[in-house]
């Protein structure tokens, strides 16, 4: 057999060509994603809801297939409840981490899911896991996600300083979003985030025609050659 | 190494002679799925599923959701059913319509409406359109895609009404308007160009003639319901009028707080008419040179061998 295709994504299904963000300040953490997901070159979805409900302070960034995250979001949803139930107090940041990697890492041959975990628990106050697709798990201060992301690690890199508060926070996510979208193909619509502090969680909406502009060109033919010296069309002489 | 050739007496039964002759319990079996894929690769035209080759909408409106689908049903380029029935019962407030492999779609919402109806009796509570949604949700994943159920499901149940797509693979998603199948890009068109938030049709009363006690809300539910299934209706109809795999009728559902209204062949668009003209020859169009008439009936003589008639004095 010279040729079975293992791709990631199989025929038909529905992905999540996505742009998603996550980034730690000091009481807190800042989590965004777009809103489109596609079949193929069909935009299935320009409102998506991609930042997950795990847990009361622990919320998720879903990339790759949609019905994979999906179905990984909800056991681990599940899972965090139960604990709940069993223990009588919120779980850690790190243990809802650590259910999303064993699910990721255990199923990395049937799976297509890049996850990000975010949320703010007493132990260690806010914190961010990305678990890429292998199924890894790392801590990080910041961490960016989906197809858009290969598009703004610079920015990220040149821009990210220690110490931000939330405002800052939030325009950092925001505009690495809007940047990610703009280069894009399959990232777009609107930006969603959510602000989530040991207070509760605060949900902030950015609509299409209101995101954050950059600079986006301008006419390229320099003025000379749309001047005088342009020859006025002259309609073709018929018979 | 095989001992086959020294000692033949010892040959051992193949691996495939075992896995034949192996017990194989009920349901889906998938163990030629990866030669199938391969054969296919290859060029063997596999047999085809009746699909339905669909236009399925669900919009949400003030008081429900309506559910559209048209009602073709496809082999290939053969219509299958000219006139199939795509929206499904789950519960009496929940419908759900289906795209994709006719039998998956049949068997998925059957086995779904079967376990909510059990869920309903062991709750002792009317059932959730997230209940429904999850089963489906759930059962697609587990099959991974080899189920190939695309589902627009829509209901009202105690926290209100919900609308929500469910693709092959499992993934779900909540919208107040969607389309699927492949005459969903032309009902999309159509939900986007008319869909208005609460499908509200302004803040005049429908006629000037009205009394000034009508205030606008005794107006608008009737509006709305209607303005609704009017904008569901022409996303169908789009559908069938511009997607080879979509046809024949429009099928409407409208499932209210209250009340579920079934309304099957909503519109007819396709109605055969009378033909203008007849095609048979006029007698007398091919000379007879000569006629000659035979007998056909064969005459048979039936002989009892034995025994006698029945007595039925």
């Amino acid at each position: 057999m010279d040729r079975i295709d293992m791709d990631r994504l199989k025929s038909g299904e529905v992905n999540l060509g996505t742009s998603i963000m996550a980034v730690q300040f000091d009481h807190g953490v800042v989590i965004g994603a777009d809103s489109r997901t596609t079949t193929g070159s069909y935009i299935a979805n320009r409102v998506t809801d991609k930042l997950t409900h795990v847990h009361d302070r622990i919320y998720c960034c879903r990339s790759g297939s949609a019905a994979d995250t999906q179905a990984i979001a909800d056991i681990v949803h599940y899972s965090l409840q139960l604990y709940t139930q069993e223990f009588g107090a919120a779980p850690p940041v790190s243990s809802a981490a650590a259910i999303f990697q064993k699910l990721c890492y255990e199923n990395k041959d049937a799976l297509s899911a890049g996850i990000i975990v975010a949320g703010w628990d007493k132990e260690v106050g806010p914190s961010v896991y990305n678990i890429p697709v292998g199924g890894g798990s790392f801590r990080q201060p910041w961490a960016i996600g989906g197809s858009g992301s290969t598009y703004v690690y610079g920015y990220c890199d040149a821009t990210y300083q220690e110490g931000w508060g939330r405002g800052e926070a939030v325009q950092f996510v925001k505009n690495t979003l809007a940047l990610a979208m703009g280069r894009d193909g399959s990232s777009g619509g609107v930006i969603r985030m959510c602000v989530i502090t040991e207070d509760g969680v605060e949900r902030l909406f950015v609509p299409g025609d209101q995101l954050p502009k950059f600079w986006e060109g301008h006419e390229v033919l320099p003025a000379a050659v749309t001047g005088a010296n342009v020859i006025d069309p002259v309609p073709m002489a018929v018979e | 190494m095989e001992c086959g050739v020294r000692c033949p007496r010892r040959r051992r039964v193949r691996p495939f002679c075992t896995q034949t002759a192996m017990y194989r319990g009920p349901g889906f079996d998938f163990s030629n799925s990866l030669r199938n894929d391969f054969l296919q690769h290859k060029g063997v035209a596999l047999p085809k599923a009746t699909s339905t080759g669909t236009t399925i909408v669900g919009c949400i409106f003030k008081d429900g959701i309506i559910l559209g689908a048209d009602t073709r049903a496809t082999e290939g380029e053969i219509v299958a059913d000219k006139n199939c029935e795509k929206i499904h019962y789950i519960a009496e407030s929940i419908r759900c319509c289906g795209a994709g492999t006719a039998a998956d779609t049949e068997f998925v919402t059957a086995a779904i409406s079967s376990n909510i109806e059990l869920h309903a009796l062991s709750t002792g509570r009317k059932p959730r359109v997230v209940a429904a949604m999850t089963m489906l949700k759930q059962y697609l994943f587990q099959y991974q895609g080899h189920v190939g159920a695309a589902l627009v499901l829509g209901g009202v149940d105690s926290t209100g009404a919900h609308l929500f797509t469910v693709h092959p693979h499992g993934s779900t998603d909540k919208l107040p308007y969607v389309t699927m199948g492949s005459g969903s890009l032309a009902a999309m068109a159509v939900f986007e160009n008319g869909w208005k938030p609460n499908m509200e049709v302004g803040r005049q009363p429908l006629s000037p003639a009205l009394p000034s006690w009508y205030s606008n809300d005794n107006v608008r539910p009737a509006v709305q319901r209607e303005e609704a299934l009017k904008l569901v209706c022409d996303a169908v109809a789009a559908g069938i009028f511009n997607d080879l795999g979509s046809g024949s009728n429009i099928d409407a559902c409208v499932i209210t707080a209250t009340h579920t209204e079934m309304l099957r062949n909503f519109v007819k668009p396709n109605e055969r008419v009378a033909k203008e003209l007849k095609y048979g020859f006029r007698h007398g169009t091919t000379a007879i040179k000569s006629e000659h008439i035979r007998s056909l009936v064969v005459s048979e003589e039936i002989t009892p061998i034995r025994g006698e008639a029945m007595d039925v004095s």
